[in-house]
């Protein structure tokens, strides 16, 4: 330990104090909606005076959560597949080959980014209308496909820059066919890149309200859209308590992610390697 | 050399003629050839950017050429993609697959051919040996050190019985010692199974000690071509001499032609050098003379037929000691002297004037251009 002067011990408490405060304000909204969950009067309320599980038997029972919990799975499993596939193509052809109005491919390929997600909801509502698409779960899984799609292509695109291309011609020089190069080399290196490509879409997907809101109808609505309805028409806890299950349910999976595949590689904050 | 060079190109098992490769304005490689023969253990020395990296990877078939032919065994490969050409090869940072064990990255390649698995698994094992790591086979590359991934790494070229082993500075990421012992046992390796082989790499005392033969190059070129002895003693150009080993460079004065000899006047003393890069000279004409630090012997000052100048440092290396010597003849630069074990330590401390003399066996003379 080097010595330190009383003004750099007192800087460094105010330090942790900072770190402390910011931390504690970005965890505030979750622990204040956690509490709220517990509350035993039908108001959402904060503290609570009466402590409850009830408001948790009623967000599973409820009928209209238990569809858009079945619908959200439906649509963000597809969304995110549909999307991986889509994205992985279009971030190989991207890193790999050179070609005219690549610039104007990958913009388009992010502009949902830049594109308002009202907009897009309105436009797929517009146009399913518009072609006589029934309102089906088949329009809002499009819809997703395209708001997650510049998510996976980035991360699947930044795993690929990553890549040490010595691994694909080490087994070439080995005999190994393009196709054969593809499928033992390059996808299993990517896979990390691959899942948290996956995982974003996937919870983006799952989270999705505005565009949702656009393109579901009462028989296709996924959760967030439900829980919009629900709050219009009731104002008890049971949407805090949806609300735990589903940081809870998110924390398990991120957490399974990180014990088998390194949260690092599957957030892609290391390099793979 | 146990290996002669290749007389025609039926001997030869890897052929460049008259190979070029342009990258945009850059001209990486311009007109190429060189012929390997069977079992020869070729090196590609140069800096980087002199093109050597672009004709390994033009044997291996990752690039193609822009003109000119590559035939390996014979056959001329300009068409032929890398999985489908026989070459083992090693790369800089090994390219072991971190996903596979051990075996498994030896035995890919086999694969890939379609052995049967307890063929493969017998030939993993006798590779295995051969690097010296039986009993490793279910390692992961990443729980190896630097040296057995290397070794891995040579097993996993070496299994596929290459036409050709490429070497693509395989040494560079290994600690002094290690290198050594890694450069005796792959040469060794090499000339017990008689693999042709090419050799990539910067570093010049590497090239001098493992080859049969060296390619020096640079800009796209290749300068020279020889045994090791050959381009130490007989450097073709002034970039060779300069390039390879340790070297002084003196300017002096062409007196004129003796012989095969070359009479050169240098700061007072005349000396006679090997004298083919000077035929064309005149009298008069400056030249600059290369002498190998070995190649210098200090005296007492005032001995006839040296030159004179003082020690400005001493650097003791264990087995000799290198002396930097400020001279007049030799202008603004320092004249390193490498004397044999450590008397000169005490012999010619800093300060001390002492005479200086030149071996013209170990000198290479070329015109100032």
């Amino acid at each position: 330990m080097t010595p330190r002067s009383t003004y750099q011990r007192l800087l460094g408490y105010a330090g942790w104090l900072v770190v402390i405060l910011i931390l504690g304000f970005l965890i505030l909204p979750a622990a204040v909606v956690t509490i709220a969950a517990f509350n035993d009067k039908a108001i959402l309320s904060f503290p609570p005076q009466a402590w409850s599980w009830r408001w948790f038997e009623r967000a599973l029972d409820y009928p209209d959560f238990r569809t858009g919990f079945q619908n959200g799975l439906i649509v963000t499993a597809w969304s995110s597949s549909i999307a991986l596939v889509i994205g992985s193509m279009f971030a190989f052809v991207i890193d790999r080959y050179q070609f005219a109005f690549k610039r104007v491919i990958e913009g388009v390929l992010v502009s949902p980014l830049v594109i308002p997600h009202f907009t897009v909801g309105l436009g797929f509502l517009i146009l399913a209308a518009g072609i006589g698409w029934n309102r089906g779960i088949s329009v809002v899984v499009a819809c997703h496909v395209v708001l997650v799609l510049p998510f996976v292509l980035r991360s699947v695109y930044v795993s690929l820059r990553n890549l040490d291309s010595s691994y694909e011609l080490a087994a070439a020089s080995l005999g190994a066919t393009p196709l054969r190069v593809l499928l033992t080399i390059t996808v299993p290196l990517l896979l990390p890149g691959l899942v948290s490509g996956w995982l974003f879409a996937a919870i983006l997907s799952f989270n999705e309200f505005t565009a949702s809101l656009f393109v579901t109808s009462q028989r296709t609505q996924t959760l967030p859209v439900a829980m919009y309805n629900y709050v219009r028409e009731f104002a008890d806890p049971s949407m805090a308590a949806l609300s735990v299950m589903y940081i809870v349910a998110t924390a398990i999976l991120i957490a399974f992610a990180n014990r088998f595949l390194g949260l690092g590689k599957v957030l892609n904050i290391e390099q793979s390697h | 050399m146990t290996n002669p060079a290749p007389t025609t190109r039926e001997d030869a098992a890897v052929t460049f003629d008259g190979v070029s490769k342009n990258f945009g304005e850059v001209k990486a490689l311009d007109r190429v050839s060189l012929a390997i023969g069977r079992g020869e253990f070729m090196t590609l020395l140069g800096p980087s950017g002199c093109g050597k990296t672009t004709l390994l990877k033009l044997a291996a078939g990752f690039l193609a050429p822009d003109g000119g032919t590559v035939t390996i065994d014979g056959k001329c490969v300009n068409d032929v993609p890398t999985y489908k050409r026989e070459i083992g090869m090693m790369f800089q940072n090994y390219a072991l697959f971190p996903h596979m064990s051990v075996a498994e990255n030896i035995g890919y390649g086999l694969k890939t051919r379609h052995v049967p698995r307890h063929d493969i698994r017998r030939r993993v094992a006798d590779a295995l040996a051969l690097v010296k790591l039986t009993g490793m086979e279910d390692r992961k590359p990443r729980q190896l050190s630097g040296g057995q991934q290397q070794r891995v790494a040579l097993a996993r070229a070496l299994v596929i019985n290459p036409a050709v082993l490429l070497l693509d500075e395989p040494f560079s990421a290994l600690d002094k010692n290690l290198r050594a012992s890694m450069q005796i046992e792959l040469r060794d390796i090499q000339r017990k199974l008689g693999l042709t082989t090419i050799f990539v790499t910067h570093d010049q005392s590497e090239a001098l000690s493992l080859s049969d033969r060296m390619a020096v190059m640079s800009e796209g070129k290749i300068r020279q071509l020889g045994t090791p002895i050959e381009i130490y003693r007989r450097p073709d150009d002034p970039f060779v001499a300069s390039f390879v080993g340790d070297t002084n460079c003196l300017r002096g004065e062409f007196l004129g032609i003796a012989g095969l000899e070359a009479v050169i006047a240098l700061g007072g003393a005349q000396i006679k050098v090997w004298g083919e890069h000077l035929s064309g000279a005149r009298p008069f004409a400056s030249v600059d003379l290369f002498v190998r630090p070995e190649r210098l012997r200090v005296s007492a000052p005032d001995e006839p037929g040296t030159m004179t100048g003082q020690i400005v440092a001493q650097t003791y290396q264990g087995g000799h000691v290198d002396l930097q010597i400020a001279c007049r003849a030799c202008g603004d630069n320092l004249l390193l002297v490498r004397s044999a074990g450590d008397q000169a330590m005490t012999r010619w401390p800093v300060g001390a004037e002492v005479g200086i003399s030149i071996d013209a066996e170990g000198c290479a003379a070329f015109p100032v251009r």
